[in-house]
């Protein structure tokens, strides 16, 4: 890696020429929001630029506009310099515009070969596409097998199609949707040095994501949206991560209070030589897996998504029980691994699952439905065999209170609120509840900043309160923030804990990647996710 | 053994009706769409076909009727599940009744008519070659079509971007979309190929196999064809097999009584779908190997998200 800062001596290219794209006064209505409100802005060529803001500042409608999936109700899309319409996603790849998703776009039972040509607009030879192929590869360093079925790659793989199916066809601007959310910190520095390398092409980019340091790494340019409308624009390398996020979300963002020194009771959650095979077709076994959280702990486990979390959870939930092996998972002493959902909340464990619609609530109950479902015994919300109404509601009030959850009432449906409020009901749920031991899976997935801030900041205070609380997380920000220890999960195994205080963001990278020698060779190559990753505890 | 080549026309009489309806439903289903109205549409085929060919004498506009009664009825399917995003299994069950009912209405007045079957080819001196001939050159026109139809939909699968495109709108219509392909027009079009095939096949029944009209001709037979693309796990190869196992079993159970072999006829007639029924055990053993055929979107709703 040459440059720190992202610099890639693109600016020199922006002379008195066109903007390679220019956005006038776009604005997006959908029945009950403004989605886009007259939004401007403009990329030069082989600038890369950043895009920021909350979930719901209107950032994926902009981009689905300036790819064709949707068309604008006002304003012009100016391509070097001429207005154009962009009809369809095949008009926008013929301009020169190519888009890699958020949410892949790919078909699993497919081979890569297949992926790309279906991403083609020209109908070409398979066998020229796959020479093609194979040379954007290797100029660009994005090895992949093209008769691998897709199903079988990992992420980073995946979104290596995504890529190359952009580069073959010779982008001018090449758009990315929070590319690194799934990606260990070394594939998001490979991932980095190919868009430098295209932006000294002269191929302008324009970043999404939430993710600041990176944008700060990266980009030269940014544009901040909140509400759907455009509210400034800086230079992030001239800014902080704290001062864009604060931008984004137009309020003072307070960094959790860990408060102090920190000590621990004894070991309240214990696991000990769990093996599990997984249930899903595609899932990662649990092997050997052993940890220990103590009271007023919070243990962090990194790892990217697919390598055993998810099989994990199940695990410690009950959800998936342990009928041979009853000691494998202890609460406080007692041996739990046999034990269902219910039973293991009675011991005093609480858990919030991932998934928010449809596992951690039901979308089409209410609040205070929702509320009692977990709750009803240790809040003492039922009675012979009778919903207790008044206590009910309440406890959702409570919730909706201490939280500050945005609703019109504990008798909305689960499903009507945002992801952010949704998510700080489910947790306040379980915090009220007063657990011994909390386990919680990416407690702050596609959450925005205030949001994330606030649940943080409920953790720690339940942690110093006694609690055993476990993290799982993909987002090292978040695990650095909060975290006491961490453990890294690699192919469903875990690696040995670690305290917070002396482990590097590179270190976990290569323990994410699979590679168990830390003591060996996790010499740090670089400082820049090292630092970039620490901003927001400065 | 002169029953053997007699024996062998009436398997292929039987296996062709199957193979054409369950060609048509492995398009339809590959595109991500399950129509479970195939019984309905054969019979609304096979009374369009004889009702036109009794009327005008050509047994070729009868053929053209069926198809185009079939394409008008899945397209009442497409319209209720694609455009106003209908369940499929509710509209397709719909779908079926109202084609059993709607067809013996039409054809209440056809009962008893009598046509000219479908020529069947005559090249002199193949035909009349022994044993083979009148099975290799004897046989009418949709018999030829049908294995036609079967090579043609495993070579436009595997071999053609048309076929790419659709595999992928029923493998994940949320990525076909997002790339820029319209999923709900290649899922009307696979639909009504499916309706198109539905129909040539219920022609096939009441034009070639009993050149008559009976109410509720089909007798099940649309829904053994459902069975046959599963038990084929969506592939033109396996169907082709498949069909022609199932034709032999319904045959068989004929010649058993005949030959004095008292084995029970409904035992025969449930022998398709417990076939099925232990091919889907089997194959749900590796769900990596179904998971690599199965469209992973089939019988879903599609409805572009913002």
């Amino acid at each position: 890696m040459t440059s720190i800062t992202g610099d890639t001596g693109a600016e020199t290219m922006t002379g008195a020429g066109h903007a390679q794209l220019e956005v006038r006064g776009v604005t997006k209505a959908f029945p009950g929001c403004l989605a886009n409100d007259d939004i401007s802005f403009r990329i030069e060529p082989g600038e890369i630029h950043a895009l920021l803001g909350e979930n719901g500042a209107g950032k994926s409608t902009l981009v689905k506009i300036i790819y064709g999936v949707l068309q604008a109700d006002e304003g012009d899309v100016l391509w070097e310099g001429k207005p154009v319409t962009i009809q369809s996603p095949h008009d926008a790849r013929e301009m020169g515009v190519g888009l890699v998703f958020q949410h892949f776009s790919l078909f699993e039972t497919m081979t890569v070969l297949e992926n790309i040509a279906l991403a083609m607009n020209d109908v070409r030879d398979m066998n020229v596409l796959r020479k093609q192929v194979v040379e954007v590869e290797k100029t660009y360093g994005l090895p992949l097998d093209p008769d691998r079925h897709v199903y079988t790659l990992s992420v980073g793989e995946r979104q290596r199609i995504e890529i190359v199916r952009c580069l073959l066809q010779n982008p001018k601007l090449l758009i990315l949707d929070e590319p690194t959310s799934v990606l260990t910190p070394q594939e998001v520095e490979k991932l980095f040095e190919t868009l430098r390398r295209l932006s000294a092409e002269g191929c302008a980019i324009l970043y999404i994501s939430h993710k600041l340091h990176e944008v700060k790494a990266l980009c030269q340019t940014a544009t901040v949206l909140r509400g759907g409308k455009v509210v400034g624009g800086c230079d992030p390398r001239e800014e902080t991560a704290k001062s864009m996020a604060e931008m984004m979300i137009g309020q003072k963002l307070t960094a959790p209070d860990r408060g102090g020194d920190r000590t621990f009771g004894d070991v309240r959650l214990d696991v000990s030589g769990l093996s599990l095979a997984s249930e899903e077709q595609f899932g990662t076994d649990l092997k050997d897996v052993n940890l220990t959280v103590r009271g007023g702990e919070i243990l962090g486990v990194a790892g990217v998504a697919g390598n055993g979390q998810n099989e994990l959870f199940q695990a410690l939930a009950g959800e998936t029980e342990q009928f041979g092996a009853p000691d494998t998972i202890k609460i406080d002493g007692t041996s739990v691994a046999h034990f269902g959902p219910r039973r293991r909340r009675r011991l005093g464990a609480a858990f919030v699952p991932e998934e928010r619609n449809g596992h951690g609530a039901v979308p089409d109950m209410s609040l205070s439905e929702n509320g009692f479902l977990t709750a009803f015994r240790r809040m003492a919300l039922a009675a012979n065999g009778l919903i207790r109404e008044v206590p009910t509601r309440s406890f959702a009030d409570n919730i909706i209170k201490t939280f500050d959850v945005r609703t019109t009432g504990s008798g909305a449906e689960a499903g009507s609120l945002s992801g952010g409020n949704l998510q700080k009901f489910i947790v306040g749920r379980e915090i009220l509840q007063d657990p011994g031991v909390l386990v919680i899976s990416q407690p702050t997935w596609g959450v925005d900043a205030g949001a994330a801030s606030a649940i943080h900041q409920a953790l720690l205070d339940l942690a110093a309160k006694g609690t055993a609380v476990l993290v799982i997380s993909q987002d090292l920000d978040e695990i650095f923030a909060i975290c006491d220890s961490v453990v890294v999960m690699a192919e469903g195994k875990l690696s040995k804990p670690r305290p917070m205080a002396d482990v590097t963001i590179e270190e976990i990278g290569l323990l994410m990647g699979g590679l168990h020698d830390l003591d060996g060779t996790a010499t740090p190559a670089n400082d820049t996710l090292t630092t970039g990753g620490r901003v927001d505890q400065a | 053994m002169d029953w053997i080549v007699p024996f062998i026309l009436t398997v292929i009489t039987a296996s062709t009706p199957l193979l054409l309806a369950a060609s048509g439903e492995l398009v339809t289903e590959k595109s991500g769409v399950l129509n479970l109205g195939v019984e309905g549409m054969m019979l609304v085929g096979a009374i369009a076909g004889f009702a036109v060919t009794a009327t005008t004498g050509s047994a070729v506009l009868g053929i053209v009727g069926a198809m185009c009664a079939g394409v008008l009825m899945s397209l009442i399917f497409a319209f209720l599940t694609l455009t106003l995003m209908a369940n499929q299994v509710a509209t397709g069950l719909a779908l079926t009744i109202f084609g059993v009912g709607f067809s013996a209405l039409v054809g209440s007045g056809f009962v008893g008519f009598a046509i000219q079957p479908l020529p069947s080819l005559s090249i002199p001196g193949l035909s009349s070659i022994p044993v083979l001939g009148p099975i290799l050159f004897g046989q009418d026109f949709l018999v030829y079509l049908s294995f036609a139809i079967v090579v043609g939909i495993g070579y436009f699968l595997t071999k053609t971007r048309a076929g790419l495109i659709l595999k992928a709108v029923g493998d994940s219509h949320h990525s076909a979309n997002a790339i820029g392909y319209s999923v709900i027009k290649i899922r009307y079009l696979a639909t009504m190929f499916g309706g198109a095939m539905s129909g040539l096949a219920g022609a096939y029944l009441s034009l070639s196999y009993t050149p008559m009209w009976a109410e509720n001709m089909t007798a099940g037979r649309g829904w053994i064809a459902l069975a046959l693309v599963v038990f084929a796990t969506w592939r033109p190869g396996r169907l082709l097999a498949g069909a022609y196992m199932f034709g032999l079993i319904s045959v068989m159970q004929l010649h058993a009584q005949g030959a004095g072999i008292h084995v029970p006829s409904q035992f025969m007639s449930m022998l398709p779908y417990l076939a099925t029924v232990i091919v889907l055990v089997i194959i749900s053993s590796d769900r990596a190997k179904i998971r690599l055929n199965a469209p992973a979107c089939i019988g879903q709703a599609f409805r572009a998200t913002q």
